[in-house]
């Protein structure tokens, strides 16, 4: 595993005794030794700690910096007041998704864009082909930065002593800037998990001290370490999109049912056209979910059916530990609604699943 | 490390055998190795007792997070049991491989077939490679 690279926090994952594997060019943590499961409803009882330093920061500033971004996602950054944050994605002309991201506000000529490790040196070519129109700045600060996410109900009452900034008025897709044990960075309440919780932007190398802080401060409440296989199966209950499996540069987001975060009306920007039209006269295919009627795994790539027909394969697929029951994603027709049946051959057998509203899982404890 | 019991016999596809108080009967399982390497079992999926096999034909899968995995006869035979509690805690498989978590009880029509098998440092050396 030569060529990959290493997160600030790969010494302290071995020392925890983390089962490595590769992960977007990184060596991470798939679990630790309690599991994927055990993390997985940790998270969901009380708290889990990942390493997603892997992510990538891009800093954009300069005079043009709102119109740069404006230009370059599909959800509109001027509806942020320094302090919040949204979803957002970046489209090809096409409709097609570059990646998926996080827009942070973090001045009135300055933004964050927080985007996936797999995607940060296609997203940066994409970016960069873009800037020449705009008086902006771009800087790559993946480097520079180490990102530790803290999901579970019990988070805020873990982070809370530890932290400069009052946590409670800091609202779901808010940040605060301050310090966390001392180490300053970006509180965050954002997650991947559906529960309650806060992602800490914070220098690369003070990011294993306050990991080791965290999991100590946490401790009592129950916090565990928790790998990205827990990572998936949290964001998959919840129906949260996976770039790579969910997204591609083929699917448009109002396939994915992210018809949210485009905004028709805000101007300019790349992809209009063509989602302009995705919206006004409808889609070939929808991303839904779906859960398995009878006992299996549904792994990405199994061939889904429908009325005896293949129509694609399994984009996301688990089993869920909240529910005890095979969940999934797949791109199907837009007449397939909730409760239709599909059903998805695992080796030879087709299984019957019903097509369901995500999220899977209602009950986390994310603010709204 | 994982444990490998002397005294068991072994599969090159990390099955293991363990001898009944039953002339001919033994009890199937996968090995701690095998355990560790999948991950966390989500369910297994076993044939019915009356079930035949032939030698290292596929008796049933194993489910895990990271991937499935075929169950291989180590010997040929007849299921005579299975190991109902794994339907309502497949996670035994991970906790007491060698114990609570067997998969199948085979009458063997051929026992001479045990010899050749793993033993435990055979084993060892195979997992090690």
């Amino acid at each position: 595993m030569s060529d990959l690279k290493r997160t600030p926090l790969y010494s302290e994952h071995v020392a925890l005794g983390a089962k490595l594997v590769p992960f977007a060019g990184y060596e991470m943590p798939v679990q630790y030794p309690s599991g994927i499961r055990a993390e997985h409803l940790a998270v969901r009882d009380s708290a889990g700690l990942f390493d997603v330093s892997h992510m990538g920061e891009f800093l954009v500033t300069g005079p043009d910096a709102l119109a740069f971004v404006s230009y370059a996602t599909t959800n509109d950054p001027a509806r942020l007041s320094e302090g919040q944050a949204q979803y957002s994605v970046f489209c090809h002309e096409n409709g097609g998704v570059v990646d998926d991201l996080i827009v942070y506000r973090l001045g009135d000529q300055r933004f964050r864009l927080v985007v996936n490790a797999a995607n940060l040196a296609k997203d940066w070519a994409h970016l960069e082909g873009l800037a020449s129109r705009f008086d902006v700045q771009l800087k790559d600060e993946s480097d520079e930065i180490g990102l530790i996410a803290l999901q579970g109900p019990r988070a805020q009452e873990i982070l809370a002593p530890l932290s400069s900034e009052p946590l409670d008025p800091i609202g779901f897709y808010e940040f605060a800037v301050g310090t966390v044990g001392g180490v300053p960075g970006v509180i965050s309440r954002t997650g991947y998990t559906g529960e309650d919780g806060f992602e800490l932007y914070v220098p690369s190398d003070r990011t294993s001290a306050l990991w080791r802080e965290l999991l100590a401060a946490g401790a009592p409440a129950g916090l565990v370490p928790a790998g990205l296989g827990a990572r998936d199966s949290l964001r998959l209950e919840m129906g949260y999109a996976l770039y790579g499996n969910d997204l591609d540069d083929q699917t448009s987001p109002i396939e994915a049912g992210l018809s949210w975060l485009v905004k028709l009306d805000k101007g300019e920007f790349v992809g209009r056209e063509a989602l302009q039209r995705q919206k006004d006269s409808g889609v070939t295919r929808r991303l839904r979910g779906f859960r398995l009627a009878e006992r299996g795994f549904p792994r990405p790539g199994y061939e889904v059916v429908l009325d005896g027909e293949v129509v694609g394969p399994v984009r996301s697929g688990t089993v869920s530990p909240s529910l005890d029951a095979g969940i999934g994603t797949a791109y199907l027709p837009p007449e397939v609604g909730f409760g239709d049946e599909i059903a998805i051959r695992i080796r030879g057998r087709e299984l019957s699943a019903t097509v369901e509203r995500m999220p899977f899982y209602p009950d986390g404890s994310v603010r709204k | 490390m994982s444990e490998i019991p002397d005294g068991l016999k072994y599969t090159e596809e990390h099955e293991y055998v363990r001898e009944t108080d039953s002339e001919n009967e033994f009890l199937v399982g996968v090995t701690d190795y095998a355990q560790g390497e999948l991950g966390d079992v989500v369910f297994v999926e076993l044939p019915a007792a009356g079930d035949t096999f032939g030698r290292m034909d596929v008796f049933g899968t194993i489910e895990a997070v990271k991937a499935v995995s075929d169950l291989f006869s180590p010997l040929t035979g007849e299921i005579v049991a299975i190991n109902e509690a794994l339907g309502e805690d497949p996670a035994l498989v991970n906790s007491d491989p060698y114990g609570e978590g067997w998969m199948v009880r085979i009458r063997a029509t051929d026992p001479s077939e045990i010899d050749g098998l793993l033993s435990a440092a055979d084993y060892a050396e195979h997992v090690d490679a």
